[in-house]
């Protein structure tokens, strides 16, 4: 799951990781009221949105006084903001965060992160901050610094010490940067995240560590655990299918194709997007109806595919383990009449009570291709929509 | 032969009283794998059907002889559970377990390094000698007992795919492996790659990966140093958006790794057969194999 720059930044106080005083607003009065509050200008205006890259679209805004403040919170509050994450349809901006700046001195990229390839929390950090990471990792790969902790050890002292200086950070934050890495840390491993990146984390002139920018996502595997973490959950950020289909455990996401397909199981579903692919037709969706899935999911699976309006004709590719077959085509019927299919739709079964299913089906007086193989459906299915 | 697991095999099931444990336990009994226990805490001395339960696994193993377990405990206490089970020296650890929070496996992937035990899985379909062993959820008699394939995959239905090709050209199935979606995983491919090559009935290797780290890369240059039989090698996401995650936790293309294109590479570049329509794979299979 992700979250708001504001919210990261509100984690990072919790955590005595220094950042910049500033709040959010949804409005213009609150943003002016947010900015007011403060201790003076410069201030920075800046879209929370969930994706990167917004200074350079136009998203991050330093104001000098307050008529300027005004103007950049009006300008940018409402606006639909392009970056190069959103993709070209942009996000509407919907709140702000308003901050105070600061004299850089120094910026600089950190980091942490569970690095699957050896189960250890990896420490990530360089010297070229405000830099996407990939970046540097392409063009000068021997800046970045990699410091490993045992997540049965945690944090000590000499992984602190290995980052700093490796970041060359001078010796009068010295302290204060290593308090603010073991909070990272901390925060990191208590809330589950997938990421804490802080990018750039500055020197200023007064010697302070600080976090301007807070990116944290989290492990939604472990959200049960984490109720305050939940509520920061934005669902205008989201696609709105998406998010109607997570309410019944369905694992939905849109793609640009004209092919939906409805499977169980995640790697099943995947290779029938490629199959269909492969067949000369693009997939609409990638669509996992999950092990267990009833009549009234599948009918959920339906309503949802069919409401995105490019489907032209619909693959359902079931093998039946856990999911019998026999229970897909009770759903199948439900869903067919309830929903009003009106597309072609090309069914493939197999597995469990697999016979049982494909009676099911015939009986049902519904207008249905069926398909013997993964290849005959494809086949059949691309030929639809040709 | 086989790999991992066999008629020799005795199973306790962590999560026997649940709906899901039980439901899976009798099937398994079904297929012929030999059952000698349940764990549930708090059950301990009532009985699943004809299975003992326990409250503890050190108790199954001492009472009733399990050397294997399989897990079907609920995402939070899962993590707990493997680790009961490794310390009490149960030596094939299953879990089946889908949504386990991933610091918990970082946790339990540190905590296993020092002991003797293998982990399959967590959220995977489990593992099958065909005609002699079952532990998992997959439909048994798609299987044929026999080999001279081993089938090694990250997913559970994709697997029930391959498999089903194979038997339907009439190539049995030495053991086949899930080893899970997830990003932390127990045993890799090089794990099972490893026991294959040196499993004197296992004839040829279907290796099935999916987007998302660099497993398949890294079983590919195994492959090439070690592996003196025919690999063939199917990644699906081709078509997957970077920066998703695919249902799978593990499955998720991220700046530009773990891509399909790159792990089909790979393979071609170790030498392995690769299958680039699932579809028709068993047409690739009698080729290679036959």
């Amino acid at each position: 799951m992700k979250i708001h720059e504001h919210q990261g930044k509100e984690l990072f106080r919790k955590y005595g990781v220094p950042v910049p005083n500033g709040g959010p607003a949804f409005t213009v009065e609150e943003a002016l009221k947010v900015a007011d509050s403060l201790s003076g200008y410069p201030l920075l205006v800046k879209a929370q949105i969930h994706a990167g890259g917004r200074g350079k679209g136009g998203g991050v805004k330093l104001a000098k006084n307050r008529e300027e403040c005004e103007k950049y919170i009006k300008q940018i509050l409402g606006m639909n903001l392009v970056t190069k994450q959103t993709g070209p349809e942009g996000k509407l901006v919907r709140r702000l965060l308003i901050e105070e700046g600061c004299k850089i001195r120094k910026e600089l990229y950190l980091g942490i992160l569970p690095d699957r390839s050896n189960a250890k929390i990896c420490i990530m950090a360089s010297e070229a901050g405000g830099m996407s990471i990939e970046e540097v990792a392409a063009a000068t790969p021997e800046k970045i610094i990699k410091v490993f902790v045992d997540p049965l050890v945690g944090i000590q002292g000499y992984h602190c010490r290995q980052t700093a200086f490796g970041l060359n950070i001078p010796a009068a934050c010295q302290k204060q940067f290593m308090q603010m890495l073991t909070g990272l840390y901390k925060l990191l491993v208590e809330y589950d995240c997938s990421l804490v990146e802080i990018n750039p984390l500055v020197l200023t002139e007064d010697d302070k560590v600080l976090a301007i920018d807070a990116k944290v996502t989290f492990d939604d595997n472990a959200l049960f655990r984490h109720k305050d973490i939940k509520e920061f959950r934005d669902i205008s950020e989201e696609d709105a299918l998406e998010v109607e289909a997570s309410k019944f455990d369905l694992n939905y996401i849109k793609l640009d194709g004209n092919v939906g397909n409805m499977v169980n199981g995640a790697g099943l579903a995947m290779a029938t997007m490629d199959v269909i692919k492969l067949a000369g037709a693009d997939p609409a969706n990638f669509l996992d109806v999950g092990g267990g899935a009833n009549a009234e999911q599948i009918k959920n699976a339906f309503k949802i595919m069919l409401s995105d309006k490019n489907v032209k004709a619909v693959l359902i590719n079931i093998f039946g383990g856990i999911l019998r077959c026999d229970r897909l085509a009770e759903g199948v019927v439900q869903a067919a009449k309830q929903v009003g299919i009106k597309v072609p739709v090309v069914i493939r079964m197999e597995g469990t009570n697999v016979e049982i299913g494909r009676k099911i089906l015939a009986e049902s007086g519904l207008q249905l291709i069926n398909a013997v193989s993964l290849e005959d459906a494809a086949e059949k299915v691309a030929k639809t929509v040709a | 032969m086989s790999i991992f697991v066999n008629k020799n095999t005795k199973l306790v099931v962590q999560g026997i009283t649940g709906s899901e444990g039980m439901f899976h336990t009798r099937a398994s009994i079904a297929y012929g794998t030999n059952v000698v226990a349940g764990v549930t805490p708090g059950k301990g001395g009532q009985k699943m059907d004809d299975v003992p339960v326990f409250n503890t696994v050190a108790e199954a193993r001492a009472k009733a002889g399990a050397n294997a377990s399989v897990i079907f405990v609920p995402p939070p206490f899962a993590a707990d559970a493997i680790m009961e089970a490794a310390d009490a020296g149960i030596e094939m650890i299953v879990a089946i377990t889908e949504g386990i929070p991933v610091m918990d496996m970082y946790k339990v992937k540190n905590f296993l390094k020092d002991k003797k035990c293998r982990l399959i899985g967590p959220n995977c379909p489990g593992i099958i000698t065909p005609g002699e062993c079952k532990i998992g959820i997959m439909p048994g008699p798609m299987h044929k007992p026999g080999g001279p394939i081993g089938v090694i995959s990250r997913s559970g239905t994709l697997t029930y795919e391959v498999v089903h090709q194979l038997t339907q050209v009439g190539l049995g199935q030495t053991t086949v492996v899930g080893l899970g979606g997830d990003p932390v995983n127990g045993t890799n491919f090089i794990d099972c790659l490893d026991a294959f090559s040196k499993d004197p009935e296992t004839k040829g290797i279907v290796m099935v990966g999916e987007i998302g780290g660099d497993a398949e890369e890294q079983a590919a240059a195994f492959i090439k140093k070690n592996v003196n039989m025919p690999v063939i090698g199917f990644i699906c996401g081709v078509t997957a958006p970077p920066g998703r995650r695919m249902g799978h936790a593990g499955a998720i293309i991220s700046g530009g790794s773990g891509t399909a294109q790159g792990k089909i590479a790979a393979m071609k570049a170790a030498g392995m057969h690769v299958c680039e329509n699932l579809g028709t794979l068993y047409k690739l299979c009698e080729k290679v194999f036959k």
